[in-house]
């Protein structure tokens, strides 16, 4: 019905700041987060054209993508990396953004940092130039990614021309069982919609298992929009929203806070309105997921099989099946349970957060990791890795036969030296099963934390639901 | 940005669904810090083999396809990551178009900023220029934006639709921040409305 809005709806016309009579709508940005792969050349068109940067003040700088993950202070022995690194220090200083370097107490993922700090905040619009952007939709704001020629754009006049992307509904009913997380009902939502299931879409994620979601589960969720191929997701903000956000470096404070929060309050979708698509989820019926392919949506429930070429639809299917067999090394059929690995990774803006290391570290404690398998951990930022330090969660790790290493982008996307080797089966928590996207010839299962440390113990892929915790 | 009217070039098949930005350029090449450049990384790991050779497979490698600057791709083509160098790539490897039944929502954005065109056209047009593409020699493809077809002069044509101002835009070449900036009077009263908040005001 008309004049009832969406969630995605309210933050969007919030943000219109003109519409020509010809052209796209002028969407204002609220935050601009940057990092130093995908700006250089934003900054360089900057300084070509004599622009400045319109707002610094609503633009945050930090260095993540192509960090090493060794202590901090060892020298970067990439110069291509070292000199991409120095570009993003000397464009913050010359255009006046803040930048939060390799050696700040506030350095992180991106994504991580921006919720963590408290940048990110209910009916905000966000970019920067990342994908998965999106994971700021947990907190009920519209934040998507972008390339370079845009980054530029909103350094330059902080808006963006847009056209108004398409509304979509997954409401997910029922509990997740024990041992089901917020990675595999992402997982399972990829599974069942596909790749480019949502295409054009900004979802608002809704219903009971969402709502019971944790803030950082909603942000494991919303971070793994963009893998269904949406422009973005979203959470209303509730009472778990709010929890996070309060007392926060840059929330609202003293008497903003009551303000703010009445304001965060009407960012629910009204009774009524209407959504371009709709999917419906039985969260109950999602089990601990894992991939077998190479994209996100060739998934199947640990205790299940790789696919036979008989359960594939299409010849494209089978075809495309093929490729991912040879790739992965895998034959059809094969039960998930007697896959071995190699690696573990347990990271990435998807999954290294403070709760997600707890996860692990629940599964880890008492056991060894398999002697064959090397298994890292990488938290999102520094400040995650100081409280699970605190929380002696390094020290369970460590015992355990974990590396335990300094925060960034890591090995989900193997910018810096944390690379799969040609043939290497890892058990991942990032968001990206592509070919190569670890390291040439690496072969990438994305699971959740849990089912990443256990099956660094167990050698092998294994049902998290019969873990014996010790 | 470089306009595009019409272009006549050879296409070259990859006929394969959810082609990722990550194959198209791995990441290992994203840490230039210039635009230019990345044409000979496109499609690294599939163009070569792991000694760096060519990899005689792959159809951008086959001499029939030596020259080509139209893509013609699977669904969902240019999805994952929103690195803006996969456009920077294909561009200078030679690229003016890319045909796919349907494109990832960044890729296309990024695609229009570089002035390289995106055409969608349905799965059976498709596979009909990829089975031209492989079996007539000099095949040529004439993509008009002008008239929004594609013909090859062997019969085949295909209408596209695009929305108007993204056609507005690419025909004139037109600079898309100096667009934005026209509404200067605009955004400084949103502005105004809608001061940084104080916190990240006070920072740096």
């Amino acid at each position: 019905m008309a004049g009832q809005r969406t969630l995605f709806d309210k933050v969007w016309d919030e943000h219109v700041v003109h519409t020509p009579a010809k052209g796209l709508p002028l969407l204002y940005i609220d935050l601009h987060l940057v990092h130093e792969v995908t700006s250089p050349q934003a900054f360089d068109g900057l300084r070509s054209a004599g622009r400045p940067v319109r707002q610094p003040h609503r633009t945050v700088a930090t260095v993540d993508h192509n960090i090493p993950t060794e202590p901090r202070g060892t020298p970067i022995l990439d110069p291509i990396a070292a000199l991409q690194i120095q570009a993003l220090q000397k464009n913050c200083k010359e255009f006046g953004v803040p930048l939060f370097d390799m050696d700040s107490a506030s350095q992180g993922i991106v994504h991580v940092i921006g919720p963590e700090l408290g940048l990110t905040q209910p009916g905000m619009t966000i970019v920067c130039g990342d994908s998965h952007t999106s994971t700021h939709g947990a907190l009920g704001s519209l934040a998507f990614g972008i390339g370079t020629s845009e980054v530029e754009h909103v350094l330059a006049t902080q808006c963006l021309p847009q056209r108004k992307p398409k509304s979509m509904l997954i409401n997910v009913s029922g509990r997740l069982g024990e041992g089901v997380t917020a990675k595999d009902l992402a997982l399972g939502i990829i599974g069942q919609i596909g790749t480019d299931g949502a295409t054009g879409h900004v979802i608002e994620y809704a219903g009971p298992a969402v709502r019971a979601l944790s803030m950082e589960g909603r942000m494991t969720l919303c971070n793994m929009s963009i893998e269904a191929g949406a422009r973005a997701g979203m959470i209303a903000p509730d009472e778990t929203t709010f929890a996070y956000v309060k007392g926060r470096r840059f929330a609202p404070q003293d008497g903003e806070w009551q303000k703010a929060v009445e304001k965060w309050r009407s960012l629910t979708t009204d009774r009524g309105a209407r959504y371009d698509k709709t999917v419906e989820i039985d969260g109950s019926k999602l089990a601990p997921f894992v991939t077998w392919g190479t994209n996100p949506g060739m998934v199947v429930p640990v205790d299940a099989a790789v696919p036979e070429m008989s359960d594939l639809a299409t010849d494209a299917d089978r075809r495309a099946a093929e490729r991912m067999f040879e790739y992965m090394g895998l034959q059809p059929g094969t039960p998930i349970e007697e896959i071995a690995v190699d690696r573990v990774f347990i990271g990435s803006c998807t999954n290294s957060r403070l709760e997600d290391l707890r996860a692990a570290a629940r599964v880890a404690k008492g056991y060894r990791v398999d002697p064959k398998v090397r298994a890292m951990v990488v938290p999102g930022s520094q400040a995650v890795k100081r409280e699970a330090e605190q929380e002696g969660l390094h020290k369970i790790f460590q015992e355990a036969g974990f590396e335990w290493r300094e925060s960034g982008c890591s090995m989900c996307l193997g910018m810096n030296p944390d690379i799969l080797q040609p043939g290497e089966r890892c058990a991942s928590t990032s968001n990206r099963n592509f070919e190569g996207r670890q390291g040439r010839g690496g072969r990438t299962h994305l699971v959740s934390p849990m089912m990443a440390a256990a099956a660094a113990i167990a050698g092998h892929f294994t049902d998290i639901r019969d873990w014996k915790f010790l | 940005m470089k306009s595009f009217r019409i272009h006549k070039g050879k296409p070259a098949p990859l006929h394969r669904a959810n082609v990722d930005t990550d194959q198209i350029i791995p990441k290992q090449f994203l840490k230039r810090i210039e635009r230019t450049g990345f044409g000979e990384f496109l499609f690294h790991d599939w163009r070569r083999a792991k000694d760096g050779q060519h990899d005689h497979s792959f159809p951008l490698n086959h001499p029939r396809h030596a020259g080509a600057s139209i893509l013609v791709a699977g669904k969902n083509f240019g999805c994952g990551s929103s690195r803006e160098h996969a456009v920077w790539a294909l561009d200078d490897f030679g690229f003016r178009a890319v045909i796919a039944p349907s494109f990832a929502d960044i890729f296309a954005n990024n695609c229009v900023k570089n002035g390289l065109l995106t055409v969608v056209l349905s799965e059976e047009e498709v596979s009909e220029i990829v089975r031209r593409a492989t079996e007539i020699e000099e095949y040529h493809l004439t993509v008009d934006l002008e008239q929004q077809k594609v013909h090859d002069g062997h019969g085949l044509s295909a209408s596209f639709h695009i929305d108007e101002f993204t056609r507005h835009c690419l025909l004139n070449g037109l600079d898309a921040i100096g667009l934005t900036l026209q509404h200067e009077g605009d955004i400084a009263a949103y502005e105004a409305r809608h001061p940084v908040p104080k916190a990240m005001r006070d920072f740096a």
